[in-house]
């Protein structure tokens, strides 16, 4: 692989990659360290051998870079809310009563319907993920945004099914509430 | 048994994730049936799956979204740098 490539990808497949990474981590740092993280594995790997566009072979690359990193965010979570996620069915009690009955109803939540809708949309949507607890975001947008298999989800991030099950929950109750809050 | 709805949110959740078992399906019809909130609850989480996957599509064809200049020479050095 030669410098000339990398200019070439950059410049042919930079925009591309950086739109697939941000769709899918929703975090615009995030993405750009995906890019390069990309490139550099891209540089370094001879396995491109024209059989396949550069794009394809690119976001091969990409999509395992994607999970790598929300690995990373999964990781570097403190201790204390590994501890606090045992805790979980605790941290439930903000959502039902002792009996298990809704504190507050869930409301109608309206799909955007047109762009201008949809852009209004997204940005209460970023504010709701950028408030969940990092390791929540990382595997709810594996899974939702993604589309990672749930068995691939455990084998990546080295946790039981039911430890996903439990963050998926966790993340999608915090999610819908704070959208009831914030999108009309 | 009766689910709580504590417990029927649960399994909302969980259809999205794994199949459940013939029991659960059960257990989970009879509590939406006669339960607004958690029917209400399905449908928030459906809309935002739904919403989420429209979103990711139209984000990865929007060109109006570029990767930024300055982000592209760094990548660009950094490689360069990493190289020597």
């Amino acid at each position: 692989m030669t410098e000339n490539n990398l200019n070439d990808w950059l410049t042919e497949h930079g925009d591309y990659l950086y739109r697939f990474a941000l769709a899918r981590l929703r975090d615009p740092h995030q993405a750009e360290d995906a890019v390069q993280e990309t490139m550099l594995a891209a540089i370094k790997s001879n396995s491109f051998h024209g059989d396949s566009s550069a794009r394809t072979w690119l976001t091969g690359i990409l999509k395992h870079k994607i999970i790598d990193l929300q690995r990373k965010q999964i990781r570097e979570q403190p201790i204390s809310d590994l501890i606090d996620l045992d805790a979980s069915e605790h941290s439930m009690d903000d959502f039902f009563d002792k009996s298990g009955h809704w504190l507050d109803k869930p409301q109608t939540l309206d799909m955007p319907d047109n762009s201008l809708e949809q852009k209004q949309f997204l940005a209460v949507l970023d504010e709701c993920l950028s408030k969940l607890p990092k390791k929540l975001k990382a595997i709810f947008m594996l899974r939702d945004v993604h589309e990672l298999e749930n068995e691939n989800i455990c084998k990546e991030l080295d946790i039981t099914a039911t430890n996903a099950w439990v963050m998926l929950y966790r993340a999608r109750m915090g999610l819908r509430k704070c959208l009831e809050l914030n999108w009309t | 048994m009766m689910l709580s709805c504590k417990q029927a949110s649960k399994l909302v959740s969980q259809s999205l994730d794994r199949p459940l078992t013939w029991s659960e399906k059960v257990m989970l019809r009879l509590h939406l049936v006669m339960c607004n909130p958690c029917t209400q609850f399905k449908r928030q989480l459906h809309m935002l799956r739904t919403a989420l996957q429209r979103i990711r599509n139209s984000t990865e064809h929007d060109s109006s979204i570029k990767l930024p200049l300055d982000v592209k020479n760094r990548i660009v050095h950094r490689i360069e740098s990493d190289q020597q």
